[in-house]
């Protein structure tokens, strides 16, 4: 049997709890009724708002499984039931919704992802703040560390992101009449998320985001200056993107006429995370190819400590989520060198440019000792270097 | 970046007084933004109006283009319209029953319309100017075609021209923007001109004006996130939009810096500032040098700054948090022997001092 055609993604992209996203899509749904195709909602949050309620009205719902975890019971969408009773469109609230621990996959995304994958359109809803490479601006922005984040090629999956816009005002408005949430917690996220300023620059991501997926729907493969066309890379083949499946990126292009390469060196610093996300961002921006590696030094005394190990180990599954070729690379070949190993790896790959976080606070130690950032941007003095900021509030 | 805030300067003052003033003499301007027609601009502004009235607020139509849908049909049923009259066979909003009527709101399409001579104002936006002044606050839509700034842009796409115009200040000047999104397969489905062998390509075009339309009203926020911060005193920098600073001395290799940083820009839609910092006399030969990377800015259409000050690293860094840079690319010959001691070398203070800005190194 060949597997099916896979349905096709629709997201309704916001800035913040109450611009809209849900009654848009629900009011859609009601559209797709009306033309009698076979829709069905799969989860869908009510948060006490009546005229989104008011919007649910005749659809089909698929009712919720009921988990149970650590004596309480958590209410999940019933992604098995819905395979089964296989509609044509399926209605999916809260993209980036975490599944109770035990639940089959860990995130919704997962889930819509086996809804797609199985023929069933989707329409989803989320805010721009979930979007993984802008967890560090948001940060920067709101002061908010968000947790549940999309990686950007889940996004790019999605055949239409449409922009629901609001203005701050009118959306201060509502929560004051206690439309968005109750009047405890909008006394709260007045004080916090929804400062004017915080939600003017979400809204103006959110906006730039959705320009740029509405590009990447039509842009023209980029022109190559010179040299006629550069092959694709062995790595950006391998790590077979599904995004890159659908949408074929043009390859971009430096002034040489090289395809741009950027390679991420990633440590046990905590730092990695923010340099991982930015270099991934400017790579999708360029249509470049990414990777990413970290050092591992297996000789004497210069051992790897088993924390620091498990750290790498985790950063560089971070970059492997996000759809980058993440390796550990060894420094022997180098002669222990980490910063020779790093340059002379990136020298033979073909990589034009280098992303390192900003070196730690150089004290007496810096002084005596170069660190290894001030090494590799010396020793790749033929390449370009980008020390990404530390996007840090204060 | 934490906001900072702190004590405001007279100009700040000033500027917050006059918003407040005319607040209070002048009606608000709420612009539905549009990149086609069927997207719904219409709608959502006559639904405000509904829902305003519902609120009890004093709303009346004073302009719609017709025909309208049947949704746009069932709204209008449920708001008072102040009918079109005509004037030398042209349709015109009918300016001085609105402003005896004197409604709180004012419902306006069409804004682009030219009057015909004899009326009171050339064109329909600046009649709206005029109900704005008279303190009647006006809910108005408009498709980007519309907007003089980008005509030129979207004619490219569209290879139609449109005579009739709104100047780009007047949508900046407005209180409130929103746009209004829609898929591009929505407006084919409305738009009526679709032949079927031109859907593609039409798919095409509406797709190309929709990005033109989101990235305008990512500016008009980011133009008024802009103002609200400086009213405020508060002085911060979100880095929303990418903002690329190229420094360049005479030595530096400025084509492949410069290139790159169009590059950079033009695909985040961002901003590109080139910038070179003065210091004391040159000889002839780097004068020459650095007019020439100049000029290569200038083409790559940066904006171009000299700076002035002792310390070209302190010169850079002030200019680049000003600015709400996002990334700066500097030569690697912007020093020598700065790698032995991170701390003393310029790049090593630039990259210490750039607080949320990306430093990229370029090869010499």
């Amino acid at each position: 049997m060949t597997p099916p055609a896979p349905g096709k993604l629709k997201i309704y992209m916001g800035y913040a709890a109450g611009v809209g996203k849900t009654y848009q899509m629900l009011d859609d749904a009601q559209e797709l009724l009306r033309q009698g195709r076979d829709i069905v909602v799969g989860y869908f949050e009510p948060h006490g708002r009546a005229d989104t309620i008011a919007k649910t009205e005749g659809l089909e719902f698929v009712p919720r499984r009921r988990v149970e975890y650590r004596g309480s019971v958590f209410e999940e969408m019933d992604t098995d039931a819905i395979l089964a009773r296989h509609p044509e469109v399926c209605v999916v609230d809260e993209f980036p919704h975490t599944n109770v621990p035990g639940s089959a996959r860990t995130k919704r995304w997962e889930d819509v992802t086996a809804l797609l994958d199985a023929g069933i359109n989707v329409l989803t809803t989320m805010n721009i703040q979930h979007l993984e490479s802008l967890n560090d601006q948001v940060w920067q922005i709101s002061g908010v560390r968000v947790r549940e984040t999309i990686p950007d090629w889940v996004v790019k999956q999605a055949d239409q992101v449409v922009m629901v816009d609001v203005t701050p005002g009118a959306l201060v408005n509502r929560l004051l009449r206690g439309v968005v949430y109750s009047a405890e917690k909008s006394k709260t996220a007045l004080e916090n998320f929804f400062q004017e300023s915080t939600l003017g620059a979400l809204r103006e991501l959110a906006m730039r985001q959705v320009a740029h997926e509405s590009e990447s729907h039509h842009a023209e493969p980029h022109r190559v200056e010179s040299g006629g066309a550069p092959a694709r890379s062995s790595w950006a083949e391998k790590r077979g993107d599904p995004a890159g499946d659908r949408k074929p990126a043009a390859p971009a292009v430096s002034p040489t006429g090289r395809q741009e390469r950027i390679l991420i060196l990633v440590t046990a610093d905590p730092s990695s995370a923010m340099v991982i996300r930015r270099a991934k961002r400017v790579a999708d921006y360029l249509h470049a190819d990414c990777m990413a590696v970290a050092i591992q030094r297996s000789t004497g005394g210069n051992r790897v400590a088993v924390p620091d190990r498990e750290a790498i180990e985790r950063h560089l599954n971070f970059a492997r989520n996000l759809h980058i070729d993440a390796r550990l690379l060894d420094a022997d070949a180098a002669g222990d060198d980490p910063a020779k190993a790093v340059v002379e790896f990136a020298r033979v790959n073909g990589v034009t440019q280098l992303f390192l976080a900003r070196p730690q606070a150089a004290g007496l130690a810096g002084i005596l000792k170069a660190g290894i950032e001030q090494r590799i941007v010396w020793l790749g003095r033929d390449m370009q270097v980008t020390i990404v900021a530390d996007r840090t509030r204060g | 970046m934490t906001p900072v805030i702190r004590r405001r300067t007279p100009e700040e003052l000033l500027l917050q007084a006059q918003a407040e003033e005319a607040r209070e003499t002048r009606g608000r301007l709420k612009i539905f933004l549009g990149y086609a027609s069927g997207v719904g601009k219409s709608f959502r502004m006559l639904d405000e109006g509904r829902r305003r009235a519902e609120r009890g607020q004093d709303v009346v139509v004073g302009s719609i283009q017709l025909p309208a849908s049947p949704d746009v049909e069932t709204l209008l049923k449920r708001l008072e319209v102040i009918p079109l009259r005509s004037l030398g066979g042209v349709e015109v909003m009918d300016m001085p029953t609105i402003l005896k009527r004197h409604p709180r709101v004012c419902l306006v399409d069409g804004l682009a319309w030219d009057n015909p001579p004899g009326s009171m104002n050339p064109s329909r936006w600046q009649d709206v100017r005029q109900l704005l002044d008279s303190d009647i606050a006006v809910i108005a839509s408009i498709n980007i075609q519309y907007i003089s700034e980008l005509q030129s842009q979207v004619e490219k796409i569209t290879g139609k021209h449109v005579a009739q115009t709104v100047p780009q200040s007047f949508l900046y000047g407005a209180d409130e923007i929103v746009v209004v999104d829609a898929p591009p397969e929505m407006c084919l489905d409305h738009s009526g001109h679709g032949i079927a062998g031109d859907q593609g390509k039409l798919a095409r075009q509406l797709s190309e004006l929709r990005e033109i339309a989101l990235l305008f009203a990512a500016d008009v926020v980011d133009h008024q996130l802009e103002s609200y911060l400086k009213q405020n005193g508060i002085a911060a920098s979100f880095g929303t939009q990418e903002r690329i600073l190229v420094c360049i001395t005479p030595r530096t290799s400025a084509k492949a810096m410069i290139d790159s940083g169009k590059r950079n820009a033009d695909r985040f839609h961002g901003e590109l500032i080139v910038a070179h910092v003065r210091q004391g006399q040159l000889d002839p030969e780097d004068r020459a040098a650095l007019d020439r990377n100049l000029e290569m800015a200038h083409n790559a259409g940066a904006d171009v700054e000299i700076l002035e000050g002792d310390d070209p690293i302190e010169a850079i860094l002030e200019f680049a948090h000003e600015r709400g840079v996002t990334q700066v690319f500097v030569g690697h010959g912007l020093e020598s022997k700065w790698w032995h001691r991170w701390t003393g070398g310029p790049v090593g203070r630039l990259i210490r001092g750039a607080q949320g800005i990306d430093v990229r190194v370029f090869p010499q």
